[in-house]
């Protein structure tokens, strides 16, 4: 017999090779308490979370814990069954309705998680013989997505124009196209230069859809994303986004002003064959989604916060992912993968938790500590963390 | 010189910029296995020839695509 688990050898010997070092495992942090949005207990000690994707601290928010509350004793714990059939309850209505409020778009459409939200719309949206543009950045759901379909992928070099233009040129004119960007890219926090693209991709009669889900809740006027801040409600077919980062739970959706768009819910096979979202999470959903429609003291708070904390970490005289805060997530890029896990521990064990983010998920094999900023984290919450940087900075000898 | 081995030249001229193993060249070479390419080498190779022959070679056809023999063949199909 082969054993099929042994092409994962030098995957095991790697990471056998790395924790014989002494070192944490960076992928097995347990949270044994949440305290808030910005604070947990980690291996028992008090940690202040830099990690989460908890861009608006909506996770404790006392009207959304209750809405969640009153939908568990109201409707059960889970709802045994797909959204086509009996999966459907008030609630995921409710969150649909509270989606086209949010956007101001006529219609709605909830997964169960945002990576299904992109792997229905690449595969049901792109057929045979049509064509999927992508940024070469783009995440893993999107992807995967296109391995689930048919279509034709052609990518382009990340957020370049130029490049997006001259294989969209490419391109069977009469063929259907598919344009796939995200606002914000969750590796090293730097937006699109949206206008531009989108612009491009109409030009050669491609329909756009847009991955806001690092966006949502603090770019634009109503906090709908990068599209938004940039006035091109008009000219994007398809927004796709996440509750489990801005909203604070789980699930993933898409929303759009096409007429024909409840269509997809016959023919997206991640939406049909899985289990609809419990009715508490729906619930919570819901609520937090319209609280954020008029959380302007958040965002303006978080981007203060942001700018405090990239501002610090590019004082201390590290290399960020972007010059300046363009999103609520600042990459810190390092060297390899032993000068990533120390300065990542250091910091760990003065209290505060990043992200590790290593190939295949980062660009261009980068080992990166990820950032990701709250509108719950204080002043005093934001010197810890960039004196817990500058220590371990120093120590790791990547700074001066 | 035939159509496959003036695209074979051209083709192999591009893969030298990339070929930091300074690998031996011949159709039966691997991108992954021989050149030992990782997927951003991959990506700015693939554009680099589909700019050189005005084609796209799509993620799908990539996937088909093993050796520099491959390649080839694919290109010239392509620019029919």
């Amino acid at each position: 017999m082969t054993d099929l688990l042994s092409k994962f050898d030098p995957l095991i010997a790697e990471r056998a090779a790395l924790l014989a070092t002494g070192v944490r495992d960076p992928f097995a942090i347990v949270m044994e308490q949440v305290l808030s949005p910005t604070r947990a207990v980690i291996a028992g000690r008090e940690t202040i979370l830099v990690g989460t994707y908890n861009y608006m601290g909506m996770t404790f928010d006392p009207d959304v814990l209750q809405a969640g509350k009153d939908a568990l004793d109201d409707f059960g714990a889970g709802t045994n069954g797909s959204r086509m059939l009996n999966g459907t309850f008030r609630d995921h209505k409710d969150v649909e309705d509270a989606l086209r409020e949010f956007y101001d778009m006529d219609h709605a459409m909830v997964f169960s998680t945002g990576y299904q939200a992109n792997l229905g719309m690449m595969s049901a949206l792109v057929g045979k013989g049509e064509y999927i543009v992508l940024d070469a950045d783009s995440h893993a759901s999107i992807y995967d997505g296109c391995a689930l379909g048919n279509a034709e992928v052609v990518r382009f070099r990340h957020n370049s124009v130029e490049d997006l233009d001259k294989r969209l040129k490419r391109l069977p004119e009469d063929a259907g196209k598919l344009v796939v960007l995200e606002g914000v890219y969750s590796m090293l926090g730097d937006i699109a230069p949206l206008s531009e693209m989108v612009a491009v991709a109409k030009r050669h009669g491609a329909m756009v859809l847009v991955d806001e889900a690092h966006s949502m809740g603090f770019f634009g006027p109503h906090g709908r994303g990068v599209y938004e801040a940039e006035g091109l409600e008009d000219q994007v077919d398809f927004i796709v986004g996440t509750f489990s980062k801005s909203v604070g739970t789980v699930g993933g959706f898409v929303v759009s002003n096409h007429p024909k768009f409840e269509v997809m819910r016959m023919v997206c096979r991640p939406y049909i064959f899985t289990a609809s979202l419990p009715p508490s999470v729906v619930a919570t959903s819901a609520t937090s989604i319209r609280k954020l429609m008029t959380a302007d003291a958040k965002r303006e708070q978080l981007w203060a916060n942001a700018r405090a904390l990239h501002g610090g970490l590019q004082a201390l005289g590290y290399r960020l992912g972007t010059e300046t805060p363009q999103s609520a997530i600042i990459a810190v890029i390092l060297t390899d993968q032993a000068q990533a896990v120390m300065v990542w521990q250091a910091v760990l064990e003065s209290g505060v938790y990043v992200n590790l983010a290593r190939p295949p998920a980062t660009p261009s094999g980068t080992f990166l500590l990820r950032l990701s900023v709250c509108a719950e984290h204080t002043a005093e919450q934001i010197a810890t963390i960039l004196d817990a940087f500058g220590k371990a900075g120093r120590a790791a000898g990547c700074i001066d | 010189m035939t159509d496959r081995a003036q695209v074979l030249e051209t083709v192999t001229a591009q893969i030298e910029p990339f070929n930091k193993k300074q690998a031996s060249l011949t159709d039966a070479t691997t991108f992954a296995g021989d050149l030992e390419w990782d997927s951003r080498t991959v990506l700015d190779f693939v554009a680099a020839v589909e700019d050189e022959f005005d084609i796209t070679i799509t993620m799908n056809m990539q996937a088909e695509i093993e050796t520099v023999g491959q390649l080839v063949d694919a290109v010239l199909k392509l620019r029919r």
